[in-house]
């Protein structure tokens, strides 16, 4: 086993930071969407809206901070209350899967539109 | 003598369950809670979101799908969970750059999370049912 010094080598620090930055892109994509909503709304101005490519981007960096902010929260609840090692790694297994399912079937949504 | 060898044993679990849970706690285990939710109802988000762009027909059948008494409490619900992990999420942010980290201000902001997020999610409710 390596003899790791707990403190003072940024262990998490990354997860937080990104856990931070991914909520300021889904913050900043929610008042966009708040702006960009059809009024009135209706199939065709909706379908429209996905068809544009600022907003097809817009929704990738949100697809994409979804995955990386959900996936550290997640992380972190099974890390805290899992306490068998097996399932605690399953579940985080799942946990991924799940979540890149997610994001793959999304970005087929967005260019399908 | 004590074990000092068990000091170093990690993880560490603590049975929290003896504690009370003052407000700014109940604030931070309701981000847990609707994090997990809005996770495991990422199925259905996306699901919506296919059927409404896939066609007209689609569009309606999603419109029809969202006006029944349960999937509106659903929507209501998951309104609200969004609203009460971003609001406590921003209660964060702020806390990070140390502003409200006094006792009394982390409070204060904790039941502002619960108010603010309460209060959009039934007046966004009152209007979709």
């Amino acid at each position: 086993m390596v003899n790791r010094i707990i403190v003072g080598a940024h262990y998490g620090l990354k997860d937080w930071l990104a856990q931070r930055v991914t909520a300021l892109v889904m913050i900043a994509y929610t008042l966009l969407f708040l702006v960009v909503w059809p009024r009135p709304m209706g199939y065709a101005v909706w379908n429209a809206l996905f068809a544009q490519g600022w907003m097809r981007l817009a929704t990738f960096l949100l697809v994409a901070s979804v995955l990386i902010h959900a996936w550290i929260g997640v992380r972190n609840i099974w890390m805290d209350y899992v306490k068998h090692t097996g399932l605690r790694l399953t579940l985080q297994v799942a946990t991924i899967l799940w979540l890149v399912g997610c994001a793959g079937w999304a970005l087929q949504i967005l260019w399908k539109a | 003598m004590p074990d000092l060898t068990a000091k170093r044993r990690r993880p560490l679990w603590f049975n929290l369950s003896p504690l009370s849970l003052p407000v700014p706690g109940l604030v931070s285990i309701f981000h847990r809670i609707s994090g997990l939710a809005l996770f495991l109802g990422l199925i259905a988000f996306l699901y919506l979101l296919e059927l409404s762009l896939a066609s007209e027909s689609g569009y309606a059948q999603a419109g029809e799908l969202l006006r029944h008494p349960i999937a509106k409490l659903l929507v209501i619900a998951s309104i609200w969970a969004l609203l009460h992990h971003m609001c406590a999420g921003i209660r964060h942010l702020f806390l990070d750059i140390d502003i409200g980290t006094s006792l009394h201000a982390a409070r204060r902001s904790a039941f502002a999370v619960f108010i603010v997020s309460l209060a959009m999610a039934a007046s966004i409710g009152v209007r979709l049912w």
